[in-house]
């Protein structure tokens, strides 16, 4: 009597076990699945590039890289002046961006009055949000003119005459640039490096940087001593996060850059990037080697930016894996 | 009551945006090509969907698209600015006829030089446009403006960033005035320009960076230069008048061009006409001559015809210029061939 009634208690338990465990297994391996897809995007995009690039790899070699030229009526192409272009415009919003990203960070976490901390946060996080064409026509409508009218000739006045940096502010002063770019660029990254540099900074133990301010040292001299030494692979890992965004930023560019295919050593004359020139040239360009070397840029782009991208991920997690020092 | 039934139906899809065909008899037609056209191609069908009830849907993609979509089958017609050879029109069994009409301007922005007052022949425009000209106060313009004070002012040249038909057009022209154009600055849809260019991207770009910077020359299309009131340069065309230019300069360099070809794409550059527009240009269609589904060939016929003889004031609205009637005649004769 007891008998039956025993295998239908356990029955149905195990039943129910066994389900459960086919439930996490095909759980399990729909989100892999998924996760999986998007491996394959990555890898289909690189193999479906360098096919689309092969025409051109194959007629200019590795030479494409190195080389000065891009001319659509010859058919001769050549991704130097795109690439100097990407560099420096990406390398001076750094240079602008990172110490201003530096002090929002350091206000935020270290002097700033705790009722205004989350709005100025949230703010910061909003400037990231704002679609980069935005930048582009605020950046060729307003900026631009001003800085030609204000700004440009200035600096001119003041530093033209010194040799070898006179060099970088010479040419009429038509506002759009290399060095328009960039600080439109600067502005673009501020959002990105500031947040990460807060989010590392808060990771800082109290109890390190209350021992620095109880022997008596200065905000500066923690934010020195303590906080930097502390993050300083997070902060790095930030920043090659804002490069990875600078280099393959596209309309802000194209609408400021002034889009010639050349290298001038002046940061006043209009250059090109990788990214504007895809954008501008890709509608319509010419079939065969034309659309081949618009390929092979991105190519060149999709390698540059991911391998910054992944450097600043691995700063990143190694900076966040040694929180709990 | 049919009529108004299609009417009712016509206009809850446009409100609605539906995508499916609001008349059984006709089928979507889809058409993809050329950026320049595209506000006067979606006006039409907006038009032409209220007047019939059919839908036709085109996307701006780039001429170069336009030809590869039609040439793979993809879309009903393709649009293209810059138009088919007879041989190749043959090869893909093609119909090619053009549309609507626009001009290209030359706009400039000289402190103290007021819009129309600067003269500018082919061959100075061009040794501009190729950096042999850098400063306002070059003999060469001098010349061709005696009254007109030149300031010593850099030149700037504002060109097309992005490849487009505009620019196909404009170093066209300037090529057929210098050879020396030519060989530095070439002819197509992306040319070499020389180091004191900078460049925007669409018409609205180099219209912006022309306003901007003082000194700055440029072309844009003669809407764009009119909905930004921007500042002309007088250009000599074949004839040996300077025009100023406006809509019925465009028409007058169409009305001596002949379209009696095949492919209908005479060369409208620097046409003899006196009052001729030197840089007037037209952009086409193609379809096919034998396309697989009848409906929808009847269809793209139905819409250029209705769009030819309806569109005309939409057309100039927009800036573009309507084909002369007798033109309009000759298209709806060469779209008998699709089929």
């Amino acid at each position: 009597m007891s008998e039956p009634s025993a295998t239908a208690a356990i029955d149905p338990h195990a039943r129910q076990v066994r389900k459960f465990r086919l439930q996490d297994l095909t759980f399990h391996l729909t989100t892999q699945l998924f996760a999986l897809i998007v491996l394959a995007a990555l890898a289909g995009i690189l193999v479906s590039l360098a096919i689309e690039a092969w025409p051109s790899l194959k007629a200019f070699g590795p030479g494409f890289l190195w080389t000065n030229v891009w001319s659509v009526p010859d058919d001769e192409y050549g991704a130097l002046a795109a690439i100097y272009g990407t560099v420096v415009t990406s390398v001076l919003a750094l240079l602008i961006a990172v110490p201003i990203s530096f002090g929002i960070a350091l206000f935020l976490t270290e002097t700033c009055p705790l009722w205004l901390r989350r709005p100025l946060g949230t703010a910061i996080e909003l400037l990231a949000g704002i679609p980069s064409i935005v930048y582009g026509i605020w950046g060729l409508f307003v900026f631009a003119p001003l800085f030609a009218e204000y700004i440009q000739p200035p600096l001119q006045a003041w530093l033209g005459d010194v040799p070898v940096i006179g060099g970088w502010f010479s040419g009429p002063p038509i506002g759009v640039g290399i060095l328009t770019a960039s600080i439109v660029l600067s502005l673009m990254v501020i959002p990105f490096i500031a947040s990460v540099m807060r989010d590392v900074f808060e990771t800082v133990p109290h109890v390190l940087k209350e021992s620095a301010y109880g022997v008596g040292c200065t905000t500066w001299e923690v934010v020195r001593n303590i906080v930097l030494p502390y993050t300083r692979v997070g902060v790095i890992g930030g920043i090659m996060l804002g490069l990875g965004r600078a280099l393959g930023e596209t309309m802000a560019v194209t609408f400021v850059i002034g889009n010639a295919n050349r290298i001038n050593p002046s940061l006043f004359a209009p250059g090109t990037s990788i990214a504007s020139t895809l954008a501008n040239e890709f509608g319509e360009a010419d079939p065969g080697l034309h659309i081949a070397s618009l390929f092979a840029l991105g190519l060149v782009l999709f390698i540059l930016t991911f391998v910054v991208l992944a450097i600043s991920r691995w700063l990143i997690s190694r900076s966040m894996g040694s929180e709990g020092l | 009551m049919r009529t108004l039934n299609t009417l009712a139906q016509g206009a809850l899809a446009a409100t609605m945006g539906l995508a499916f065909s609001v008349s059984a008899l006709a089928a979507d037609i889809t058409g993809a090509g050329a950026t320049f056209p595209y506000a006067v191609y979606t006006k039409w069908a907006e038009a032409y969907q209220t007047a019939t009830g059919n839908k036709v849907n085109y996307q701006g993609i780039g001429s170069s698209g336009g030809v590869k979509q039609i040439k793979a089958k993809t879309v009903d017609f393709g649009g293209t600015d810059a138009p088919m050879k007879e041989e190749d029109l043959d090869a893909a069994k093609l119909v090619q006829v053009p549309t609507v009409m626009g001009g290209v301007t030359i706009v400039m922005n000289v402190p103290g030089v007021d819009s129309g007052k600067l003269k500018l022949d082919g061959t100075t425009a061009a040794d501009i446009f190729r950096g042999a000209i850098t400063q306002w106060n070059d003999p060469a313009i001098a010349r061709l403006n005696p009254g007109v004070t030149l300031p010593k002012l850099a030149i700037t040249v504002a060109h097309r960033s992005d490849g487009s038909g505009t620019t196909f057009a404009f170093s066209n022209y300037l090529a057929k005035q210098s050879m020396a154009f030519k060989r530095d600055v070439g002819a197509g849809n992306t040319v070499n320009w020389p180091s004191n260019a900078v460049g925007g991207k669409g018409n609205p770009g180099v219209a912006a960076n022309v306003q901007k910077i003082k000194g700055a020359i440029g072309y844009v299309d003669i809407a764009d230069a009119m909905k930004n009131n921007m500042s002309f340069v007088a250009l000599k065309n074949k004839a040996g008048n300077f025009i100023v230019p406006n809509q019925q300069a465009v028409a007058d360099a169409a009305a001596g061009a002949n379209f009696k070809v095949k492919g209908m794409a005479p060369d409208l550059l620097d046409q003899t006409h006196k009052n001729a527009w030197p840089i007037t240009t037209a952009t086409y269609v193609l379809a096919y001559e034998k396309g697989a589904d009848a409906v929808k060939q009847k269809d793209v016929v139905a819409f250029f015809t209705w769009a030819l003889n309806n569109g005309q004031r939409m057309a100039a609205e927009l800036g573009f210029v309507a084909l002369p009637p007798n033109v309009v005649k000759m298209v709806e004769g060469e779209m008998k061939n699709i089929k």
